[in-house]
């Protein structure tokens, strides 16, 4: 164990910092400031404040360009680490600017606290290899989020959404936990690279099963994969809807990008196959069943929902299950394909959920009756909505198409010279096709049905469109140029020597 | 510059989106303009390649890790359906002259359509191909869900998720292939050359092309396409029957048969009477010639018949395929441009001429009307577009069913006899459908309709005079389309299938 070495530490992890340091100055600001102001001036300075701020850990982060462990990998620093970090700063950016109009709270401060307090959490998570930082960095992330589901205190369902949230995450976490503490006891080592010499040998043994699957299913919980969804619906409808995209959009990128390391890393030797007729045991075969799981139950189960965003949650399971193959091709590929997709469907669910808080502010709900006749009403919110389901659905030439694409060559290619585990991209191709059809049901209502009577013109707030059409237009330009961000994740991998 | 036939589609349909409210004439003529262009570029091309063989377009690198090319070319075949594409958007838009409600989004999904058609016939790399081929769905469900008639929404949902699924499966088959093939390339030519393993083309070819050809309208898988004819508004019916349908015929023989020619050989057991996939996928094909004449035949809707007769014309083209002779394969594909030629005329007869004016198309209803007196235009269109649908000399339709029947009679003289019968059976549902609706004898002299039909308009005309123009001209000339796709089959691109089991 070498001394620790301070000043680096705060190098290190100088973006966190300044993430948390913006959360308290917004927080002072909104408390000491802004008290007699309108939610809407506080919450646009509040938004605004905390956009600098993470617009400043970006920036230090590009600057920074060292790669750097400390600690056995407690904290570490390389260019994939600094990529997702990015990734996930941009996305509570664009999170924060999309829903400035929100009007659901009266306490902008704490808010906006709690939602920068997650990104740290997020960041923090996505920059260690260690089953302790790991733990910590996802509770802190878990508990802001709940909070942030009871966030609309006049709404029961809020709140009804965020105890059921907070009761199957406290479990998951139990087992998550479980499952650190058996690794722990087998490696004597809370590093991943360590567990996995240590765990590495011909048989499996019976603590690492069990290690293994109440690791997948502590993380299983974060994804929203099958069965650990039963939070995803509720917490998706109920949820203010700031909260529910950053849910749905941020945290499901950092969860995706710590699933991978921890398989990946931590359980190399330990993999088995998926691939028929010859499965072996390990932990990719139990990736496998999940992800075919969470693509039948999602894909099945959507087609019956009328609420818009209950169909997201559906639609967020069966991409879960699609990702999890991402996991179980556990190769460079793979990890580059899932982060691709990954990002490309934060993008788009980002954008859905800004059209239905502003659908729902003008009309009431979100159920599909609601977005009747919108392609008249509001035309290029609608024409957004429909670039981001037509995305969602994998229609060329928008970003979700490669991103399928992508992650099923890399599946196919995860074991070369066999097709064993064609099998489970026939399921998603196959399951892509009934998809199709409730993507298409909520673009009827959009195009084709005929507005309410009396419906009037939905107005969208400036910024809002702005941001939308900005996603729209990164949901088109991902798709018809996968290079320009391919480029970056694949050069961060290489250099990452993963 | 033949590249430019897609971006014109698509700026057209931007440009759509971007004029004022409730300029339906200034839309109207953009689109045409729009059709216009693109005919005009591939015109100008066919005239100056007649040579037939295959042509780089453009090229430039789009996903370099993945060795995925933006690759456009064009030999005899893509012209071919080229030019059917173009005279099919412009008299299809001629034919949509009386679309009032949202004219604007209709071109604008009509454009996007006809763009994506483009893409595909021209595409040489195969993800390419495929995103064209995908993007197609979503304007046709548009276009039918909001501007169709009967049963419109289930037309479109059914036709939308029929394309889906056989996409899909055309997505497995060419992910397996790409992947197979290393990874590196989804070139055509350089995956034609690939040497796959005879077990793995035997499982992708049925898959790939199975999947092509729900979009061809192969039975059993056909039943999209009679409902979605009928949904379609005139014009989307024209494209669909006329383009789209073939864009399915297009991708068998592009990709399913060039990349996986061994699939098309011998099983080493036989089941039924049938040894190898080519034997199943012939006997479909005839089984859909004479199932969609025979269902055309007792049709009580006069969009039916012709939505019906689709399905058995579109099995002279995939029974012509599965010759594996010149002969046979070259009448295929100018069955493609004679049937996207009068499929496109007999659609827009009952869709616009008669449909608009009368609002039935039950033929009980329609023979009352004295039509051939009412609007004789049509009466004539149909006269002339039926007899070449039959197949008469001195129309595209003979010689292309001629060919397709001098090559299936080399190959399976049994399988020729039966697609005779379904030419026979066409000449009596379209006699059948011609006498009902236009020449009924009226048992009580009939008032006169109240309003009197509006008469057919100059659009109108224009459209149908070009389409017959179209048949005659390859009727009595079909050297000029044979002369780039002989050359075309002869390419090394069809290497793999003429080593094969060519005959």
């Amino acid at each position: 164990m070498t001394a620790i070495n301070y000043a680096q530490l705060l190098r290190l992890a100088l973006p966190e910092v300044i993430v948390v340091a913006t959360a308290l100055i917004v927080m002072a600001t909104d408390l000491m400031v802004l008290r007699r102001c309108s939610t809407r001036v506080r919450f646009a300075v509040a938004a605004g404040l905390a956009s600098i701020g993470c617009a400043g850990a970006i920036a230090r982060i590009l600057l920074a360009q060292e790669a750097a462990s400390i600690l056995d990998g407690m904290l570490i620093a390389n260019p994939l680490t600094r990529l997702v970090q990015i990734v996930l700063l941009a996305l509570t950016i664009l999170t924060l600017l999309l829903f400035v109009d929100s009007t659901f709270t009266e306490h902008v401060g704490e808010f906006v606290l709690l939602l920068l307090v997650a990104t740290a959490g997020m960041m923090f998570l996505a920059g260690t290899e260690d089953l302790l930082v790991l733990f910590i960095s996802l509770e802190l992330l878990s508990l802001s989020l709940y909070i942030l589901a009871a966030f609309d205190k006049r709404s029961a369902q809020s709140s009804e959404a965020a105890l059921k949230y907070y009761l199957f995450g406290g479990v998951s976490a139990a087992f998550l936990l479980f499952g650190f503490s058996l690794l722990y006891g087998l490696s004597n080592s809370t590093s991943l690279p360590h567990i996995a010499i240590a765990i590495r040998g011909p048989a499996i043994s019976p603590f690492l099963v069990v290690a293994i699957v109440t690791t997948a299913i502590g993380l299983g919980f974060k994804v929203a994969a099958a069965p650990f969804h039963f939070w995803a619906p509720d917490v998706y409808q109920g949820a203010p809807a700031p909260s529910a995209a950053f849910i749905a959009s941020g945290s499901k990128v950092a969860s995706f990008f710590i699933f991978f390391q921890v398989m990946a890393l931590g359980f190399v030797g330990a993999e088995g196959t998926a691939a028929l007729p010859h499965l072996v045991r390990g932990w990719v075969p139990e990736l496998a069943l999940m992800a075919a799981a969470s693509m039948l139950l999602g894909n099945l189960v959507a087609i019956r929902q009328t609420s818009l965003r209950r169909l997201l949650a559906y639609s967020a399971i069966a991409h879960a299950g699609t990702m999890l193959l991402a996991v179980v091709a556990h190769a460079e590929q793979g990890l580059a394909a899932l982060l691709y997709y990954v990002v490309t469907y934060a993008l788009a669910t980002l954008g859905a959920f800004g059209v239905i808080a502003v659908v729902e502010q003008q009309t009431g709900g979100d159920d599909l009756s609601n977005f009747d006749g919108l392609g008249r009403r509001a035309p290029v919110l609608s024409f957004c909505l429909a670039i981001f389901i037509l995305s969602l659905a994998g229609i060329p030439p928008l970003a979700g198409f490669f991103a399928k694409f992508y992650l099923f060559v890399s599946v196919l290619n995860a074991a070369p010279g066999s097709i064993g585990l064609l099998w489970l991209v026939v399921l998603a191709i196959a399951m892509s096709a009934v998809a199709l059809y409730y993507y298409l049901r909520v673009l009827k209502r959009v195009y084709v049905a005929a507005p309410a009577s009396g419906a009037r013109e939905i107005r969208t707030p400036i910024l809002s469109q702005v941001i939308m059409l900005l996603l729209a237009a990164l949901v088109v330009l991902l798709g018809c140029a996968p290079q320009l961000l391919l480029r970056w994740i694949l050069a961060a991998i290489q250099a990452s020597g993963l | 510059m033949l590249a430019w036939t897609i971006y014109i589609s698509f700026l057209g349909a931007a440009a759509q989106l971007l004029l004022p409210r409730g300029s339906v004439a200034l839309a109207r003529i953009l689109a045409l303009l729009t059709a216009l262009v693109g005919f005009g570029i591939t015109l100008t091309y066919f005239l100056l390649h007649r040579t037939g063989e295959m042509l780089t377009v453009a090229r430039v690198p789009w996903i370099p890790p993945l060795g995925i090319e933006y690759r456009l070319a064009a030999d005899g075949i893509s012209l071919t359906l080229l030019l059917l594409t173009g005279i099919i958007a412009i008299t299809g838009i001629l034919f949509s002259w009386n679309i009032a409600d949202r004219a604007k989004e209709f071109f604008a999904f009509y454009l996007l359509l006809i763009g994506a058609v483009y893409g595909v016939f021209l595409s040489y790399d195969l993800l390419l191909l495929f995103v064209f081929y995908e993007l197609v769905i979503v304007p046709k469900y548009f276009l039918i869900a909001i501007w169709g008639s009967t049963r419109r929404e289930y037309g479109a949902m059914k036709l939308a998720l029929y394309s889906f699924a056989g996409s899909a499966m055309v997505f497995i088959g060419l992910i397996a292939a790409y992947v197979a093939a290393g990874a590196k390339t989804a070139s055509l030519g350089d995956l034609a050359q690939f040497p796959f393993s005879l077990h793995f083309q035997m499982l992708a070819f049925p898959m790939v092309f199975a999947g092509f050809a729900v979009l061809a309208g192969m039975w059993p898988l056909h039943t999209w396409a009679p409902t979605g004819h009928v949904a379609a508004p005139t014009a989307a019916s024209m494209l669909l029957a006329g383009v789209v349908m073939k864009l399915g015929a297009y991708g068998c023989l592009r990709v399913a048969m060039t990349l996986f020619p061994l699939g098309l050989g011998p099983w080493s057991f036989h089941v039924m009477g049938l040894g190898s996939w080519r034997d199943v996928f012939a006997l479909l094909a005839v089984i859909g010639i004479v199932y969609g004449a025979l269902v055309a035949l007792v049709q009580k809707d006069f969009k039916f018949v012709i939505g019906y007769s689709s399905v058995s014309h579109m099995g002279f083209i995939l029974l012509g395929l599965m010759t594996l002779n010149q002969i046979g394969i070259s009448g295929a594909v100018l069955q493609m441009f004679s049937h996207g030629i009068l499929a496109g005329l007999l659609f827009a007869v009952v869709g616009r001429m008669v449909y608009a004016r009368t609002h039935t198309r039950d033929l009980a209803a329609l023979g009352p009307m004295n039509l051939n007196k009412v609007i004789p235009f049509a009466a004539v269109t149909f006269v002339i577009a039926g007899m070449a649908s039959m197949g008469l000399p001195g129309f595209s339709g003979f010689v292309a069913e001629l060919m397709i029947l001098i090559g299936v009679w080399r190959a399976y003289p049994l399988f020729a006899v039966c697609a005779g019968f379904g030419l026979i059976v066409g000449v009596v549902y379209i006699w059948r459908a011609l006498q009902k609706a236009f020449f009924a004898e009226a048992e009580v002299e009939s008032a006169p309709p109240n309003p009197p039909l509006p008469p057919i308009s100059y659009p109108e005309r224009i459209g149908a005079m070009i389409l017959m123009g179209a048949s005659v001209l390859i009727g009595l000339y079909p050297q000029a389309l044979l002369n780039v796709i002989v050359p075309a089959l002869n390419s090394p691109l069809f290497e793999g299938l003429r080593k094969g089991s060519w005959q």
